[in-house]
């Protein structure tokens, strides 16, 4: 019995996931065709912007400085057993704008503004707002998901770009002004091998993309919350967990189709 | 009275899955009314609440409201016809990001293309009504249960709906505050011309202020009648519920096994 009884549970586990999917991605179309009344009202976009995007910014800026300088250090430490260390500007240039940028940049968006998301639009259903609204006859997707999922959609290349100027930033920190590494040579070597449509464009392409992975979780976890305290915390973990393992997933798949032996 | 009533339920038969909620309800609401939905925990009274409101379907008859089927309806004509319609939550349902003010503005901001000017002046109307002009630039989390509970129902007739449904509007509200919003229920409805429905337990407080009563118990109507049918009513159920007794229809046991056996005590 206990053999059947697993069968079962992971038959219900696939299932529920089948389900889920089918059903995020039916609120994914819906959000996409409540956007036109969204934009219309533009203001509620742009509050949320300050709120996913412009409060996000202390962790991004001092997240991508440290990052920066611990590419700076290992980077010098590494490229200094080739005698390459004129080099430097290139590795924490492309390192940051290829991978870093993009994939650290989502993974602490969605810890700060994704968890936000899911447990503010979570309450606002536990306390009977969406239904409220509903009831208004305002559409709770236009009216309350359609802004949020815009904003982190256009938020999160800003805030990638952020990352990777503030990683160079603190690259050159400790390359340049404590290590002592030619400054000449740190910026003519990331000048001459960053290419802006193969490494910038493709990082901020990257960006846009686990924006939209991470704010569709988002607001989905959020919308489909159980209405208790429990569901919504729950819903937050859900949010941060399957947000940061699609960001890795994607980016898996994004670096093979943009970098592969190039 | 009209003789064309504003809501007809008929035969509406409602089931979570393969667990029946309503069975074979039927009820009018004539326009002027202020109609009392009672029953206790778990009747299904807060089910046809929401049937009443478009939120969910019947699993068998219709619910016509101004002559249309509320479940036939596509989203479009659904929310056409909530902008005639206002719903009090339990808890008043206040958006938390917003003040008394936005709040009570919201319907008319989304739903008209009425001036500012002009939305200031109703929005003052609107929280006068209810005694709470002085409090619109207050957020919900300082205002006190009661306080909430008045604003969302200044929210409620931003747009002076023809049917409005209260959900257990007298809940967790200090003696002062259930007859402020008691008084206020029936003193709009007169005022607005409306159609009132209070889905609510509380059997005092609504005798007082209801034209008719419906009670549920297991998905079915027990009885129905004017308050002072009601009052008089024999029906077990009924009296149960209207003096507060213990013993009667409505056990007071949650269907269990042996209560020694759970114990671990053998006889």
């Amino acid at each position: 019995m206990s053999v059947v009884n697993s069968v079962r549970n992971i038959g219900h586990a696939v299932i529920d996931a089948i389900w889920r999917i089918g059903y995020a991605t039916r609120f994914f179309t819906l959000i996409l065709l409540n956007s036109g009344s969204s934009f219309r009202r533009f203001r509620l976009t742009v509050k949320e912007l300050y709120f996913t995007g412009v409060m996000s910014l202390i962790i991004i800026l001092v997240a991508g400085l440290f990052v920066g300088i611990v590419l700076g250090l290992q980077g010098y430490e590494i490229l200094k057993r080739y005698g390459s260390e004129s080099a430097l500007g290139t590795l924490v240039a492309l390192s940051l704008l290829r991978e870093l940028g993009p994939v650290l940049a989502a993974l602490l968006f969605a810890g700060r503004a994704g968890s936000a998301m899911t447990a503010e639009i979570g309450l606002m259903k536990a306390s009977e707002q969406l239904a409220a609204m509903d009831m208004m006859a305002v559409s709770p997707i236009a009216r309350v998901v359609a802004p949020r999922f815009w904003a982190g959609v256009i938020s999160m290349p800003i805030l990638a770009t952020i990352f990777s100027v503030m990683g160079v930033f603190g690259g050159y920190l400790v390359g340049v002004i404590y290590i002592g590494v030619d400054e000449g040579s740190f910026w003519s070597q990331m000048q001459g091998s960053v290419e802006f449509q193969h490494d910038v464009l493709n990082g901020v392409f990257k960006s846009f993309v686990f924006g939209v992975a991470v704010t569709v979780i988002s607001v989905f976890e959020g919308f489909d919350a159980p209405p208790t305290a429990e569901g919504v915390s729950r819903a937050t973990t859900r949010t941060v967990v399957q947000s940061s393992l699609v960001i890795l997933l994607l980016d898996v798949v994004l670096t093979a189709f943009m970098f592969r032996g190039n | 009275m009209s003789p064309q009533p504003l809501v007809e339920i008929r035969d509406v038969n409602f089931a979570y899955g393969s667990r029946p909620i309503l069975k074979g309800i039927n009820m009018t609401f004539h326009k002027g009314q202020v109609i009392a939905i009672m029953g206790g925990s778990g009747c299904g009274k807060s089910t046809l609440f929401r049937l009443i409101g478009g939120a969910i379907k019947p699993t068998r008859g219709e619910i016509k409201i101004d002559g249309q089927v509320i479940h036939k309806l596509d989203q479009h004509a659904l929310y056409a016809m909530r902008r005639k319609m206002g719903v009090l939550f339990q808890f008043g349902a206040l958006f938390t990001d917003m003040s008394v003010y936005d709040n009570v503005a919201f319907q008319m901001r989304e739903h008209t293309d009425l001036p500012e000017e002009i939305i200031h002046d109703l929005v003052m109307m609107k929280l006068h009504t209810v005694g709470l002009r002085g409090t619109h630039a207050l957020m919900p989390s300082e205002l006190s249960g009661g306080m909430a509970r008045r604003v969302a129902l200044a929210r409620t007739i931003a747009l002076d709906p023809m049917l409005i449904l209260y959900d257990e509007p007298f809940t967790g509200l200090d003696p002062i505050s259930l007859t402020v919003v008691g008084d206020s229920i029936r003193r709009l409805n007169s005022a607005l011309g409306a159609t009132s429905v209070v889905v609510t337990h509380d059997i005092q407080e609504s005798m007082k202020l209801v034209d008719y009563i419906y009670f549920i118990a297991d998905g079915v109507i027990a009885a129905e009648g004017t308050p002072d049918e009601i009052e008089a009513s024999k029906t077990p159920f009924v009296h149960q519920f209207v003096h507060g007794e213990r013993d009667g229809p409505v056990p007071f046991h949650y269907p269990a096994g042996n209560y020694m056996q759970d114990l671990g005590v053998s006889i």
